[in-house]
């Protein structure tokens, strides 16, 4: 029983960052329809940023999270006028070329910047604690609290504020956006930056407790594609809710089935679910 | 009117030939040699890549999982006593059959889906190699795989494949194969139906073809030769691991195909040559390598999406602007469409 709890946590734990992470893809997948294959490897970068501000200049750890989001959140906007916005009037699949670019650059260049072994940031809260039996690290458990605070809040920055709701209207209908002014090269800009910025926080929580190198964003991008699909484009609880799910499958897949295919089950459920639906679980439209 | 252009410059592609059959004699090394080899196993797995990304339009980034298949395949059956000339088409075969299956699902989705579909599944592949030990030997692979078996010729005696030179003409034969078939795949009516669904699916199914049944057909017999390349680098190179069947040789033969010039049948070889033997001279670049090649690969897309063929042949058409006739790959101006909207 209690391993099934400690792996219900664990499950919950990467869940969470799967969650911040789909979330952000789905604004730009789901919203922008910009096939952002490059995600997983921002998300990456965004965990060496935070790891320079630690180690070479001597940022505490939040302080280190927060200028890692903000430049990542630079780097988003670039990466959309560069990489994609020349493309927007093309087929996806352009763009997803082009995001194999990105993709490879930005992985070759932490290689030759930091090198291509992994790295661990300090845990700023290695302490233990104890809820109910199970014992976990405050940082763990910082992960699971930090994901909810952020989800809350992009939620509320979505429904509440003018340039969050800016951003519905463009999802909703984009020419029906720029008539009524609504600069659509801006709103893109924004949810690139919003979108690279959570991921780079995401990275920034839980590398304290597992290494960063330069190969993590490749797997955890192809996870966030799944879980948008699954969820549905565009659907921010579908994101959110299928973030635990595929965290819990799993920490419970790969503690009681076997570790190694544990990403097979992820990944082949996506493509029997696409067989049954082409279009995701909750696809309303077509995307060409 | 593409037989006729095939026939006018039949001199030119002589010209070629005679030079790769000469190769052996120029090379300056074994180590040269064998970059040669590799690239002419690439320049097929690149060219049948190009069959149902290029002329099809469907990105399938499972390329290198179906190679791998191939790979493991030959190489499991004939460490098992099984005749590399048997094992090379069933290997192939099966590559085909998996990719009919594969196919089947993931064919019915569009777009960045379909890459992405595909993209997992060849994940899967290179996962179910490195997990799967006692059948694939797990991350450390399968070595000692035998070379092709000697054919035995009446007059001659036997010939082997011991040395690079006897290997070249080996995989130069298979390449000329694979360059047959998509030739003449591409300029059949067959190769028209490819391309109509590229350019416009909705108007192909419309028109009355059976647009997944043809995408299908594509996708198998783009797998066949990815299984065929795997089976003949299993063999020639005597060792295969789960990076055989990586998602990163899949972006490799991309880049290949994209900066060579997609949708064209001299592009994608082109670029399996051209890039190794840069790279191999400019080894000092080895680290930003990949750096470049992602930079490059932005530029190319953006900037001209079929590549130095495509430069070659916008050039080439201007410069014969009275002649209307455009080789294969160049069906968008029927259309009246941008040629830069689709790859």
């Amino acid at each position: 029983m209690d391993l099934f709890l400690q792996q219900i946590l664990n499950g919950i734990m990467l869940g969470s960052t799967y969650a911040v992470v789909a979330l952000g893809l789905t604004l730009v997948f789901g919203i922008l329809h910009i096939p952002n294959f490059a995600h997983g490897h921002l998300y990456m970068l965004g965990g060496y940023v935070t790891f320079f501000f630690i180690t070479l200049l001597g940022f505490g750890f939040w302080t280190a999270m927060i200028s890692s989001m903000i430049i990542l959140a630079l780097i988003g906007i670039l990466v959309e006028r560069v990489v994609y916005r020349p493309l927007r009037d093309q087929p996806h699949i352009n763009s997803f070329i082009s995001a194999i670019g990105a993709l490879m650059f930005l992985e070759t260049f932490v290689v030759v910047a930091w090198g291509p072994q992994g790295q661990r940031i300090p845990n700023p809260y290695p302490n233990p604690v104890e809820i109910g039996g199970i014992i976990l690290t405050q940082q763990r458990l910082l992960v699971i609290i930090a994901a909810i605070v952020l989800i809350v809040l992009l939620q509320l920055f979505l429904k509440k504020t003018t340039p969050g709701t800016t951003i519905e209207a463009v999802a909703q209908n984009r020419e029906g956006a720029m008539l009524v002014g609504i600069n659509v090269n801006r709103v893109s800009s924004m949810t690139f930056a919003i979108s690279t910025a959570t991921a780079a926080a995401a990275a920034s929580l839980v590398a304290p407790i597992f290494m960063i190198s330069p190969s993590m964003g490749a797997l955890l991008g192809m996870k966030a594609f799944v879980i948008v699909i699954l969820g549905g484009l565009g659907s921010v609880p579908g994101a959110i809710f299928g973030g635990y799910i595929l965290g819990l499958i799993e920490a419970l897949g790969g503690g009681y089935i076997s570790a190694d295919y544990k990403d097979v089950f992820a990944f082949g459920a996506l493509i029997l679910i696409l067989a049954i639906r082409p279009t995701g679980l909750f696809g309303r439209e077509e995307v060409g | 009117m593409a037989v006729r252009l095939f026939f006018k410059e039949k001199w030119f592609y002589l010209l070629i030939l005679a030079f790769a059959l000469t190769v052996p004699f120029l090379v300056p090394g074994r180590y040269f040699f064998q970059i040669i080899i590799m690239s002419c196993l690439y320049a097929m797995a690149t060219l049948s890549m190009n069959l149902i990304l290029g002329y099809t339009g469907q990105a399938s980034l499972a390329h290198a999982g179906f190679f791998g298949i191939g790979a493991y395949g030959v190489g499991l059956m004939t460490k098992a006593g099984i005749s590399f000339w048997a094992a090379l088409p069933v290997s192939a075969l099966l590559a085909a059959f998996i990719g009919l299956l594969i196919g089947l699902p993931t064919l019915r989705t569009r777009g960045s889906y379909f890459a992405i579909a595909t993209l997992c599944f060849g994940v899967i592949v290179s996962i179910i190699a490195g997990s799967w030990v006692s059948l694939t030997g797990g991350y450390t692979g399968v070595v000692g795989i035998p070379k092709p078996t000697p054919i035995p010729f009446p007059v001659i005696g036997k010939l082997s494949f011991n040395s690079l030179t006897a290997q070249y003409y080996l995989v130069l034969a298979f390449l000329l194969l694979t360059l047959f078939v998509m030739h003449r795949l591409v300029f059949s009516l067959q190769g028209l139906s490819f391309m109509a669904i590229r350019n416009n699916e909705a108007l192909a199914d419309a028109v009355g073809i059976n647009t997944f049944a043809t995408k299908i057909l594509s996708f198998v017999i783009a797998n066949f030769f990815a299984g065929l390349s795997g089976g003949i680098y299993a063999s020639l190179i005597g060792s295969i691991s789960p990076s055989t069947a990586s998602y990163m040789l899949t972006f490799n033969w991309l880049v290949y195909l994209l900066l060579g010039g997609v949708a064209t049948l001299s592009g994608p070889i082109i670029g399996a040559f051209a890039i190794p033997v840069l790279m191999e001279n400019l080894q000092f670049l080895e680290e930003y390598r990949l750096l470049i090649f992602g930079v490059l690969l932005i530029v190319v897309i953006i900037f001209s999406p079929r590549g130095l063929m495509g430069v070659i042949e916008s050039v080439w058409n201007k410069s014969k602007a009275k002649n209307p006739v455009r080789k294969a790959g160049g069906e968008y101006a029927a259309e009246g469409g941008k040629p830069d909207q689709a790859i």
